[in-house]
């Protein structure tokens, strides 16, 4: 159980402002998971928050109590390493009992605490191996229990899955979301990977240069990006982005000009510019489609048939890329020329300073 | 005596690992293992002829006379003082080796100003040649009439002591510590440097802190070095020389007759070559079967 409070925390190291003022509340029981380019400062915002890394300006609470200066291991609160840093002189048993052993917890309830994290992941076995002995989805789980036995308030995971081939990868991102559900208890999750971000977050937190970019859930961050940099950095392939300029507008939308194409039309109940705004439509792979006299011109530039999909690269006039996502029946062949439309109630619109114009809302049906 | 010690060690260690390779390797290894054979195998066959004869510089011819420098060895009570010594002088040094070299190693290891000339001044006794500091500490340090440590204790209201009679033996572990703990002070800190910072936050996480620290993470990560260090220096302490040689001449008496020693004072002294053959193989034997121990203990350290 822990409510996580961060307000104005920042941390500057010598010469770098790594995290430049995070607000963010992460509630009880909450996944949340920090997703962001290399060296945007995920690592540092969960070390700060794991007591790991000082927290140079703004405040910390947990559960109310602000923590700022709590010491790491009176936090409440359970990491699991990237490299997984299992103790390579203990034996499993001896690597998941060994935060109780230091808070001085009898043996036969260290043994007992053990053995029940053991059996939930599977570890029954290997108790009396050493880590070297392990494979590297049993070491995971050794990282994972030797979290779990603590009964933290909060786990926290730095990329905990990168070291994982995929076939596993994809099966410990399922157990960690039964976990969070089982153990009814906080987690916040570091990883680069939007795959990973999108498939087991309740709200994903963009991080970008030090700064939270957007908070939301996953579909939420998928259909209402916050700016340009959260449009092209959630969703695979990324999406289309052209530049243009709004030329009329009306209750139910507006009519952009793109440039070195036609005129789209965008469907939004409430758009926050006028006409003569230069603005940039974003389409998402998926949500631009091939049709006949299309407003938007190219050349199939190469083509990928993934069986489930197809996808077309095309060549833009202008030297542009654009990906779309066709059926797999549409027989477009490398070279042939293609016109293409965005699905106007999908469409995104960024103002000239690349936040974003239009919110809209999604009934599930 | 070292070579021997090496070599039995060496050839056991690599026959363990080799076992699943497929390859022929032995026209690879015939040169170097013949060269090893006539450099090292013909000494030690010599030697053992030699230890079955009657065989005095002052009193050639040499001629075979059975066991009988191996009875006289046996029964001389100076065989059993030197071997004594010879355990006193490794295991002090050993001791003090490692309890300060992994203090000082601990204390190197933080972060302080002017650690790097600290780290240089903590190995640089280690490059001091062994007859040079044993010089300096008998004349400039250990001496009560001129040496600093008089000095010192006269400052403070005590009587000098005169290391090099009263405790001549405490006097060479000093100088040897002086030189190797500086060797595992080395070791120590280049194996303090690779622990990995993952495991110690892991261990910050997990509530370790100071002496818990230190006894369940920072110690046995450095079980294998300390291992090493043990190994390595025992190898060159049973063949210690230079310093005794330098300070006491095997003196008092034979207070710091180490067999190393004794095998000199035999051959050099007495001119007896027989007598010291058969005292160099015993102690071949008996450095082989320390040997063997402890490279059985050291390679399953170094197998965990
Ligand atoms: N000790 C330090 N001193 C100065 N700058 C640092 C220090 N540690 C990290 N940084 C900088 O802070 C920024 C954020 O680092 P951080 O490790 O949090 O990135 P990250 O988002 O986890 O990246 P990745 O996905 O590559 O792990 C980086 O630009 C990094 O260079
Ligand atoms: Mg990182």
């Amino acid at each position: 159980m822990a409510k996580l409070v961060l307000e104005k925390v920042e941390k500057r190291y010598e010469g770098f402002h790594a995290i430049k003022g995070v607000d963010l509340a992460i509630d009880d029981r909450e996944f949340v998971v920090f997703v962001g380019p290399s060296g945007c400062g995920k690592t540092t915002l969960l070390r700060m928050i794991a007591g790991l890394e000082e927290i140079t300006g703004g405040d910390f609470s947990i559960d109310g109590v602000r923590a700022n200066d709590i010491p790491p291991d009176k936090r409440g609160l359970a990491m699991v390493f990237q490299t997984y840093a299992l103790y390579p002189h203990m034996t499993v048993a001896e690597n998941m009992g060994f935060a109780l052993k230091m808070a001085k917890v009898p043996k036969a309830e260290i043994v007992a605490k053990v053995s029940q994290a053991a059996a939930m992941l599977q570890l029954d076995k290997v108790l009396d191996r050493r880590p070297k002995a392990l494979s590297g989805g049993q070491r995971q789980r050794v990282a994972i229990g030797r979290a779990i036995v603590r009964n933290p308030k909060g786990f926290l995971f730095d990329e905990p899955l990168s070291n994982l081939d995929a076939a596993l990868r994809v099966q410990m991102r399922t157990e960690l979301v039964k976990l969070n559900k089982e153990l009814q208890t906080t987690m916040i999750y570091v990883t680069h990977d939007q795959i990973e971000a999108m498939t087991m977050a309740d709200r994903i937190v963009v991080l970008n240069g030090g700064i939270v970019e957007q908070v939301g859930s996953p579909l939420e961050l998928y259909n209402n990006p916050a700016n340009l940099f959260v449009a092209g950095f959630i969703g695979s392939p990324k999406m289309n982005l052209l530049d243009g300029e709004i030329v009329a507008r009306d209750d139910h939308g507006a009519q952009v000009a793109l440039a070195d194409a036609g005129v789209v039309t965008i469907a939004a109940d409430g758009i926050e510019a006028g006409p003569g705004t230069r603005v940039t439509v974003g389409m998402r792979p998926e949500h631009t489609m091939l049709a006949e006299s299309g407003p938007i011109g190219g050349v199939a530039d190469f083509v990928e048939h993934l069986g489930n999909e197809t996808l077309v690269y095309v060549k833009r006039p202008n030297g542009g890329m654009m990906i779309v996502k066709a059926d797999e029946l549409a027989g477009i062949r490398m070279g042939d020329p293609v016109t293409m439309a965005p699905r106007t109630d999908r469409a995104s619109l960024f103002g000239p300073d690349g936040r974003a114009l239009i919110r809209r809302t999604f009934h599930l049906h | 005596m070292s070579e021997a010690i090496t070599k039995t060690g060496g050839l056991r260690v690599t026959g363990r690992s080799r076992g699943s390779r497929q390859v022929n390797t032995l026209p690879l290894l015939l040169p170097a293992v013949a060269l090893l054979l006539l450099w090292s195998v013909l000494p030690l066959l010599r030697t053992l002829f030699y230890s079955f004869e009657h065989y005095n510089l002052m009193s050639p011819p040499a001629v075979l006379n059975g066991g009988l420098n191996y009875r006289y060895l046996f029964t001389d009570v100076s065989t059993w003082v030197a071997i004594e010594n010879s355990v006193i002088l490794v295991v002090g040094v050993l001791f003090a080796s490692i309890v300060f070299g992994t203090l000082i190693a601990l204390l190197l290891n933080n972060d302080f100003p002017g650690r790097n000339v600290a780290r240089l001044m903590a190995i640089a006794p280690f490059f001091v040649m062994s007859p040079v500091a044993a010089l300096i500490w008998k004349n400039l340090l250990l001496d009560p009439v001129s040496g600093l440590f008089g000095w010192l204790m006269m400052l403070v209201g005590l009587r000098p002591i005169a290391w090099f009679s009263t405790d001549p033996m405490t006097a060479v572990i000093i100088i040897y510590s002086w030189r190797w703990i500086p060797f595992a002070t080395l070791i120590l800190l280049t194996a303090l440097q690779s622990l990995d910072t993952d495991q110690l936050e892991a261990a910050r996480m997990d509530g370790a802190h100071g002496f818990a620290r230190l006894r369940y993470i920072v110690l046995p990560h450095l079980g294998r070095p300390i291992a090493i260090v043990i190994m390595l220096e025992s190898i060159f302490l049973l063949s210690a020389f230079a310093v005794i040689y330098t300070t006491t001449n095997g003196g008092p008496g034979d207070a710091t007759t180490t067999l190393t020693y004794l095998i000199f004072i035999k051959a050099l002294n007495d001119f007896s070559i027989g007598s010291a053959s058969a005292a160099g193989v015993f102690a071949i034997v008996l450095a082989n079967i320390l040997a063997f121990f402890l490279i059985r203990a050291v390679s399953k350290n170094l197998q965990r």
